[in-house]
């Protein structure tokens, strides 16, 4: 261990992330400031004279968007974790006939483009008169985050102590009583690690929402924020302080759980 | 989470670990006996992914075969015409464009992706004062929604109002249109796309460097390679399986982007910036015209592009195991 600590290595550090954070701070900086200031050139670098019309006009208009953002968000994280733990499961120890082919088949799922689900889904919930519900979202939704929660779960049980798994059995619980009271509590992190990212995924879709939901009462907020630049609008300040509330969950996520969010990254690139 | 390249002992090879290995398999042999069991905890996955990938995915196949009217949409009696969308879409001059576009857009995000990112993997390395925190707020780009990203690099890249605009006028650039000019539209998509990639590969980059014993440095630096030799000589090769995946991951991640094409540029001006995946978006819901049929054309031929570089990718994967 070196007892000199480079600090210059810290500056610079800090120099790299005032660039890449540029952009959210100037959010920050336009969703504070007065209209009349918005054609301002050169713009003020920092909001002097502040104004909060921005976040009024959220209140006014988006509450209701945030909370349907929400519920999708919290529908397709219950939808995703029920789908991907025992499938998981038993890919990973209980030694599934065709795990490694379902593997695959998950990797090419992911493959597949969005616009190309968003056309299948539309001609199916034509039929079925799911378009603009929530429900109809929220399975929709969950096919980005399906595929990568099963990688992850089977990526962490695989790693499981075996031993574990047959001293359960010789207590005689079989393989569900396993499951849920050894396996399940066990991979904790990993089920948090899939909850926020399909959380955060259902939460920040644009293609599902605006094809799927496009004249619906109930929007998604990312719907909301387009509907704003959509009216060729100069409410610069009220999109940017839409788009600061709608960056909230991830902002509390990142502090909350920046430890799972690397782990999430990292486990994409987990192959089978 | 580890990038595992999981050392499953070959079970053909008398490996040194025989005694561990034949309970394993005794016990293996256990857990197997029950394997409908393992049939029905999978039974879910497998019912979701018919229903929610296979359904759509045929659908979108049925969409493209036939010719969709709005009408025939509801009332269900569209006309089956064959490969007739593909020939259209084929011969469209359009469909150059959007391909040496998408070409564009693919090549230049991943290379400036990869190399920012890898540059700041080396960077944090070695830890220093902060850099846990400095590393995690790398992060935050690539957690924002993307309409959010997209509509601040709108802004920031406004012709008249734009910060990025008067930061070049302080420096005695003139004045760029950058959104409404075709000639830097593609530049101002590609910047933003740049920007969101960075932090996945920071990511997955940094913890494949994790992975690299620091004896081997050691090694190196004792040959007298310096910190240049060293990246050239020791990083960079034993990061190749890594950067392989990251950037396939990236690439397919790229092939299919919509949301900020779409939320900066709509794919103009001048179809300028109308990537395949955008030219299928627009087709089918961008515009009040629904044309479903050709949009599934353009995105099927999408998913045969994505998944031949999938499967070179996994190609070469299995020929370097096996070597």
């Amino acid at each position: 261990m070196t007892a000199r600590r480079p600090w210059w290595k810290t500056v610079l550090g800090i120099v790299f992330i005032a660039l890449m954070l540029f952009p959210v701070y100037w959010m920050v900086n336009v969703s504070f400031t007065k209209t009349q200031d918005l054609r301002l050139d050169p713009p003020h670098l920092f909001p002097f004279d502040a104004t909060l019309d921005g976040y009024t006009e959220v209140l006014r208009q988006q509450l209701p968007n945030l909370g349907t953002s929400l519920l999708i968000g919290l529908g397709c994280v219950v939808l995703t974790v029920v789908i991907a733990a025992p499938a998981g499961y038993a890919i990973s120890l209980l030694n599934l006939r065709g795990g490694r082919t379902l593997n695959f088949v998950l990797l090419v799922a992911q493959m597949i483009p969005g616009v190309v689900m968003a056309m299948g889904f539309y001609a199916i919930y034509v039929r079925l008169g799911l378009l603009n519900s929530i429900g109809g979202l929220i399975l929709a939704d969950s096919t980005i985050a399906v595929p990568f929660g099963v990688l992850l779960f089977t990526a962490f049980m695989s790693g499981l102590p075996r031993e574990l798994l047959q001293a359960a059995r010789v207590d005689g619980a079989g393989a569900w009583r396993t499951f849920v009271s050894v396996v399940l509590p066990l991979s904790r992190n990993s089920a948090l690690t899939v909850a926020l990212f399909a959380f955060l995924w259902a939460w920040s879709d644009f293609v599902f929402a605006s094809t799927l939901a496009r004249n619906s009462d109930l929007k998604p907020v990312t719907l909301g924020i387009y509907a704003y630049i959509g009216n060729n609008t100069t409410q610069w300040n009220a999109i940017m302080a839409t788009a600061v509330v709608a960056s909230i969950p991830a902002a509390i996520l990142l502090i909350v759980a920046q430890r799972y969010v690397a782990a999430g990254v990292t486990a994409g690139a987990v192959k089978d | 989470m580890a990038i595992s390249t999981a050392p499953a002992a070959p079970p053909t090879r008398p490996a040194p670990t025989k005694a561990d290995a034949e309970p394993r398999r005794r016990r293996a042999g256990r857990l197997q006996g029950s394997r409908w069991i393992a049939v029905a905890f999978a039974a879910p996955l497998v019912i979701y992914l018919l229903a929610f990938y296979a359904y759509p995915l045929i659908r979108s196949i049925d969409l493209s075969v036939h010719d969709y009217t709005v009408r025939a949409f509801v009332q269900g009696n569209a006309e089956f015409v064959g490969l007739d969308n593909y020939v259209t879409v084929l011969t469209s001059p359009l469909f150059g464009q959007a391909l040496a576009n998408t070409a564009v857009f693919v090549v230049a995000s991943l290379v400036f992706q990869y190399a920012i990112g890898l540059a700041l993997a080396v960077f944090f390395r070695n830890s220093f004062r902060l850099s846990g925190v400095l590393r995690a707020l790398f992060l935050v780009p690539w957690l924002l929604p993307l309409i959010v990203s997209g509509s601040t690099w709108a802004w920031m890249l406004n012709s008249d109002n734009g910060v990025v605009n008067s930061v070049l006028q302080a420096f005695g650039l003139g004045q760029i249109n950058w959104l409404t000019s075709p000639d830097t539209s593609m530049l101002a998509v590609i910047i933003a796309n740049i920007w969101l990639g960075i932090p996945f590969n920071l990511v997955i980059l940094y913890s494949g460097l994790q992975n690299i014993p620091a004896e081997v440095y050691e090694a190196a630096s004792l040959d007298g390679a310096g910190p240049w030799r060293q990246f050239w000589s020791v990083t960079f090769p034993l990061l190749r399986p890594v950067s392989a995946i990251t950037l396939l991951l990236g690439l397919v991640y790229t092939l299919k982007v919509v949301d900020i094409i779409w939320i900066m540029t709509k794919g103009g001006p001048a179809d300028s910036t109308t990537t395949l995946a955008i030219w299928s978006y627009r087709e089918a819901f961008g515009t009040g015209q629904p044309d479903l049929s050709p949009a599934a054309a353009v995105g099927n031929i999408l998913i045969v592009i994505a998944l031949i570089f999938g499967f070179v990718y996994l190609r070469t994967q299995r020929r370097q195991e096996s070597s």
